[in-house]
């Protein structure tokens, strides 16, 4: 079932009621989530990507525009006739069910012609924690379970139903370290096993690039990119996006266009056109970086960062808008960090500029 | 000195001190039991002196000094108390009141509290606060306006008189509205998604989540009830609606004034044995109850 969203729009009143601000969690959110697909919503908190899903579960309803599942228009269907299924962040199971009564409780308020015989009720339940794995849990209380059994029970009681979209709210934020590699590539299988069209949110952008056939990139409450994970990632379309996907984060520097050469400081570090001259932002990838004697951009070694397969070269650069300029490198180099300066060309496609104003990409070529 | 010996001494001396530790530690635990022990005493003395009371002879009952155990057991004191003070219908009768207010107040309770708790409507906090308002008033002051009121309706010497006033508890709604609001927003929207109406979700969700204070409240609530004696008797003292408590005070004086202490003794323990019980079972439910009264009533 593929999810279209028409010029969605969500504006809270000011809670305030001595100021008239309102709030606009949702700007204008155009997009087709394509049938069988998994959509990360990513963004920093407020950002409005759990209020558009929330608006995609019913639960919010849309100050303006339209939800289409399919070629239903379903904006102003009521939550539970929409078919959807949603995990909560805290899993929101029912403390007073066991695991099986918690799977079956949306089965239970079927209504009408939906309407379930209690064999066909069980037979669905045993499916669903079947899928997710927890057969053998099915007569425990949730406070009986592992943080990570009771993300797969509240996934199970989202399944059961057979919903035409699943939702999940920062599903893996509450997990621990390991049990969130092993429950992302959970929620993956599941997925391509139901190939129900899934939406999830997320903050943290190596979730969302992991797992996410497309990803959404917000800040507050506008669309910064829609893209896949790969390509959002080598082709950020602002200094917003480019900073928030990628760990360690994107050097960034203070820089200029000069007659077709591109400045870090005092440093001449490419050729490139076709850009008027200007101020501009400059966001160079850690793995943009490559160790020459002859290189352009001179920066001061503070400390290297020893990781195995590579180490990671940690310098200052006069120009640089962080404290330290990161690089990773192959560890086969030799790094000496009591020389003055490391000297670096930099990979054209591992380097953005930016507009210094509106923070938009500056697209070139390499002369 | 070598290290071995500083070692064995350093042994002796914890010994030692582990030693002085556990004898003030047991005098500590014994004066600890001893108090308990005096308190108990005096705690259950009464009783002990209600059932010796309730065995005795009227003759015996006023001897002086008293007897500690009666010379004459005279359990026949507790088939007279039955019949004297008809203990059959002050039984039936408190037990109508008794279900029927705490039935009704239970339902009351849980529809104010989950109004107050999870729908929005205009002037909530406003209605609340006035709620919350009426509890700063004495109950005195209550039985005088409450008075009037029911005999104005024609009230008077029915159960209704016996039941309605005290239908709605604040104190209650504002405990079980606490506890409603502990239930997290998720719970609900998880329902909402599952296809739950509000009415569904609150017997299905929150009314189970909220039994411990529910049982609390229906405990207290029957409690108060047997226990209830200034207002059935200004308002409700005819024989037919005579609730226990006024019927013990009356049913035991004969012709000439004179009160059958023993077997008014036995009647009380008979009164006492059914709350004697839900104490003694229900225990858990009456603690937790009191102290989150304690807490935050």
């Amino acid at each position: 079932m593929k999810i279209v969203l028409q010029n969605l729009t969500k504006i809270f009143p000011s809670r305030n009621k001595k100021s008239n601000e309102e709030v606009i969690a949702v700007n204008n959110f155009n997009f087709e989530i394509p049938d069988g697909k998994l959509i990360g919503l990513l963004g920093p908190s407020g950002c409005g990507k759990s209020t558009t899903l929330y608006m995609i579960s019913g639960l919010q309803k849309p100050s303006s525009g339209k939800i289409f599942f399919g070629n239903d228009d379903v904006t102003e269907l009521s939550t539970e006739n929409r078919g959807i299924g949603l995990v909560f962040q805290n899993y929101a199971l029912y403390p007073h069910l066991t695991v099986k009564q918690n799977i079956l409780f949306p089965l239970q308020n079927l209504k009408g012609k939906d309407k379930l015989d209690k064999d066909t009720m069980l037979k669905r339940a045993y499916e669903a924690a079947k899928l997710v794995q927890i057969e053998q849990l099915l007569d425990r209380k949730p406070s009986e379970l592992s943080g990570g059994q009771q993300q797969r029970v509240a996934i199970a009681r989202a399944l059961v139903k057979m919903p035409r979209v699943l939702l999940l709210d920062e599903p893996l934020s509450n997990l621990d370290a390991r049990l969130r590699l092993q429950t992302r590539e959970e929620i993956r299988r599941i997925q391509k096993e139901t190939g129900i069209t899934t939406v999830f949110v997320t903050h943290d952008q190596e979730e969302a690039m992991s797992i996410s056939d497309m990803i959404v990139v917000m800040k507050t409450g506008l669309v910064q990119q829609i893209g896949k994970p790969q390509d959002v990632y080598d082709d950020p379309a602002n200094l917003f996006v480019a900073k928030f996907l990628g760990t360690p984060p994107i050097n960034v520097f203070n820089g200029r266009v000069k007659n077709g050469t591109l400045y870090i400081g005092s440093d001449a570090v490419m050729n490139i056109q076709p850009v008027p001259d200007q101020e501009v932002i400059i966001g160079i990838r850690p793995e943009g970086f490559v160790l020459s004697e002859n290189g352009a951009l001179k920066c001061k070694p503070v400390n290297v960062e020893v990781m195995g397969r590579d180490v990671s070269i940690v310098s200052t650069h006069d120009a640089s808008a962080n404290p330290f300029v990161r690089s990773i490198i192959n560890a086969d180099n030799k790094v000496d960090v009591t020389t003055d300066f490391v000297r670096y060309d930099i990979k054209p496609h591992k380097i953005f500029i930016f507009n210094k104003e509106t923070e938009e990409r500056i697209y070139f070529e390499v002369k | 000195m070598s290290q071995n010996t500083m070692q064995v001494m350093h042994a002796r001396d914890m010994q030692k001190t582990s030693g002085r530790q556990k004898i003030s530690k047991a005098l500590s635990l014994a004066g600890v039991y001893l108090f308990l022990l005096i308190m108990a005493a005096i705690v259950l003395f009464p009783f002990y002196w209600m059932i010796i009371s309730s065995l005795k002879s009227l003759a015996e009952y006023r001897l002086s000094p008293p007897t500690f155990w009666p010379t004459q057991v005279l359990i026949s004191n507790y088939a007279d108390a039955f019949t004297t003070a008809s203990l059959g219908v002050l039984f039936k009768n408190t037990m109508i009141v008794g279900v029927v207010s705490t039935l009704l107040s239970l339902v009351i309770t849980i529809f104010t509290a989950f109004a107050f708790a999870r729908l929005e409507f205009k002037g909530k906090e406003l209605l609340f606060a006035a709620l919350l308002a009426t509890m700063m008033i004495p109950g005195e002051l209550f039985t005088i306006t409450n008075f009037a009121t029911v005999t104005n309706l024609g009230w008077r010497n029915t159960y209704t008189v016996l039941i309605v006033p005290f239908l709605v508890s604040v104190f209650y709604i504002y405990l079980l509205r606490q506890n409603f609001l502990q239930i997290p927003n998720e719970l609900y929207l998880a329902a909402k998604v599952d296809g739950t109406s509000d009415m569904k979700y609150l017997w299905k969700v929150m009314v189970p989540l909220a039994l411990p204070t529910l049982i609390s409240i229906t405990i207290l609530k029957m409690m108060g009830a047997w226990n209830s004696y200034i207002w059935p008797r200004l308002v409700a003292n005819d024989e037919a609606h005579r609730l226990i408590t006024n019927g013990l005070r009356n049913a035991f004086t004969d012709t000439t004034g004179d009160v059958n202490y023993p077997v008014q003794m036995a009647a009380v323990a008979l009164v006492s044995a059914p709350l004697f019980l839900v104490f003694v079972f229900l225990r858990k439910y009456i603690m937790s109850g009191v102290s989150r009264s304690g807490i935050k009533g």
